[in-house]
């Protein structure tokens, strides 16, 4: 039955939490170069600042990176030479409350909170968003193919942020 | 020494720290400086059409730009005349009245007040005309809408003086099509508002604080960024205003366009081609994508910044908001060309905004300053760098150093004592 060639391909939710707790747990340990290879060819991390922003690339982003632009951010936060990301701050962050919007063949899309508490010079900050993953399997391997993360606060005054949201 | 001997808090190659700390310097601050001149509110491109508007602040009072029927653009204070509450809480859009959700007072977009829900209840009757919102007078230059309280203050462009010859020679990233705001990243930093307007014209932080972002870069474009010692020169253009010229080569963006177009931009002009314009356009474009090679400072609060609008906005003592315009190519009617803005939009991600490669390190480094400049009671911030002679081209009889000198923020300290002490 064709059920059965759909559950050999597809992202069940299961596979997919763990990608995107393994995911949060990369960033919080600032491994980042662990996390360039979650990403596939073509992946865009998007961090836009309309709350309702659909349109990317003609629209202005806190970050919307391809590969190129994703590799030189972590070069730069890992170089030890920007001042505001050496010391890091101190980042926890959970990410829950997940909704698949779409599913097909080798690939899922999800819809999700992140809670995300950071630490640096005496001072707690909270940034709360809504995140967007579409995953894919390529190769056998799941990837991030989109990942949109939507603070609530983006229309609003932001601080500089030394870290990958 | 007394906290209000202004005058003795800033010497000629140095300021006193408390000018960075002391709340009451700040107060007086916002009544003898922002309330006392020309303030930046806005870009035309904000209120492209009649009716509509958007939320700005001279100082730290709240205000709406508005653009009325006629076309007129005003600066009204967000301050309902019957208890306060603010009329407008939108930060841009377009309608031609605003109802003040208290009691239902209304008024025009020019701020004249149109209705007063049971106006009966005023036995004397309501003078409409003394309850409007209240004006300032509004100015603009080269698309910048400036706002001040002061009715009786000098016009705008005598204010300018010669930083207009730099406004005009910024807009010339238009590419011939005008320049229009496409969006803006708004940030906070914890530290007094001085630190941000000092950072403008300071080319000697930037490949320290930078360095990141220049390793970011492509051998051809990091060398463009060698600011230093490359023919720039800081300049004091009177009024507080300065400019700093960090790539002598894009002062004036219609010169060379001959020039070959750059590897990196051998892509843009293939698509700009697909857009339909013509070899001449495409070369204008191109040449304007990357931005002017100067930032010109305007006191208090806005510079023209290589290819964006960089505002600041004093909220306390030790806490100011930044604005980074972006800008790209076009009117209200026209975007000429998609993929230059979208270029031009990717470029200002690249350095601006909250995460981008540059700002969240001058943030750290601004703060750093505040945090610092609690230590000690009577220690002074030293701005003494620059006695070297220019290397470039400033205009005769002006006041200026090399790239790397504290010129401007010496123009604009010494404007900041004009003003405390008249
Ligand atoms: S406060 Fe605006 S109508 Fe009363
Ligand atoms: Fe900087």
């Amino acid at each position: 039955m064709s059920t059965a060639t759909l559950t050999r391909h597809a992202i069940s939710l299961d596979d997919a939490t763990r990608f995107i707790w393994a995911e949060a747990d990369i960033l919080d340990r600032l491994d980042y170069r662990a996390w360039l290879p979650l990403w596939t060819k073509d992946g865009r991390y998007t961090i836009p600042i309309e709350h309702d922003a659909v349109d990317y690339d003609n629209q202005l982003n806190v970050a919307h990176d391809d590969e190129e632009m994703r590799q030189a951010r972590v070069k730069r936060l890992l170089s030890g030479f920007s001042m505001s990301a050496a010391p890091p701050a101190r980042t926890v962050r959970t990410i829950s409350r997940f909704v698949v919007t779409a599913a097909a063949d080798d690939l899922i899309e999800l819809r999700s909170a992140m809670v995300l508490v950071e630490y640096k010079y005496e001072r707690t900050r909270v940034l709360a968003g809504d995140v967007e993953f579409r995953l894919k399997r390529d190769e056998g391997v799941i990837k991030l193919d989109r990942k949109v993360v939507r603070l609530a606060n983006c229309d609003d005054y932001l601080h500089g942020i030394g870290y990958l949201l | 020494m007394s906290t209000t001997d202004f005058g003795a808090l800033v010497k000629d190659d140095r300021v006193h720290t408390a000018l960075y700390k002391d709340g009451a310097i700040f107060d007086e601050e916002m009544e003898r400086i922002f309330k006392n001149t020309w303030v930046w509110v806005g870009h035309e491109s904000e209120v492209p059409s009649a009716n509509t508007f958007k939320k700005s602040f001279v100082g730290n009072q709240p205000v709406i730009v508005t653009r009325d029927k006629a076309g007129v653009i005003r600066t009204l204070l967000n301050r309902c005349r019957h208890r306060a509450a603010s009329v407008c809480e939108k930060k841009k859009g377009k309608q031609s009245v605003f109802v003040c959700p208290y009691h239902g007072w209304s008024y025009d977009i020019d701020g004249g007040l149109r209705k007063v829900p049971y106006a009966d209840g005023y036995p004397e009757g309501l003078d409409r005309e003394e309850f409007g919102l209240i004006r300032l007078r509004t100015e603009t230059y080269q698309g910048m809408i400036f706002a001040t309280f002061k009715q009786d203050i000098e016009p705008l462009v005598e204010f300018l003086g010669p930083a207009r010859k730099w406004m005009d020679l910024f807009m010339k990233q238009g590419a011939g099509f005008g320049v229009k705001v496409l969006g803006e990243h708004r940030f906070r930093f914890p530290g007094n508002w001085k630190i941000q307007l000092e950072n403008t014209t300071d080319a000697y932080h930037f490949p320290i604080v930078h360095k990141t972002f220049l390793d970011s870069l492509d051998a051809e474009t990091e060398n463009i960024f060698d600011v230093i010692g490359s023919g720039g020169w800081v300049e004091d253009l009177g009024h507080g205003h300065s400019v700093m010229v960090m790539i002598p080569d894009l002062i004036d963006l219609d010169d060379n366009l001959d020039a070959p177009i750059p590897d990196r931009f051998a892509e843009l002009a293939e698509e700009l081609r697909e857009e339909g314009h013509d070899e001449a356009a495409v070369r204008r474009i191109v040449r304007a994508v990357g931005g002017t090679g100067f930032n010109l400072n305007l006191f208090p609060n806005v510079a023209c910044s290589m290819a964006f609008f960089r505002v600041l906005r004093p909220v306390g003592v030790a806490e100011t908001e930044i604005q980074h315009v972006a800008i790209g190519m076009g009117d209200a009617k026209e975007t000429p060309s998609p993929a230059g803005n979208r270029a031009r939009l990717r470029l200002h991600e690249h350095f601006q905004g909250p995460m981008g490669f540059g700002t969240p390190d001058d943030a750290e480094g601004w703060e750093r300053v505040q945090r610092g400049a609690r230590a000690g009671d009577d220690l002074w911030i030293m701005l003494n760098r620059g006695s070297a002679a220019p290397e470039g081209r400033p205009q005769p009889g002006h006041n200026a150093g090399d790239a790397s000198s504290e010129v401007g923020m010496r123009a604009a300290y010494q404007q900041w004592k004009r003003m405390m002490t008249a």
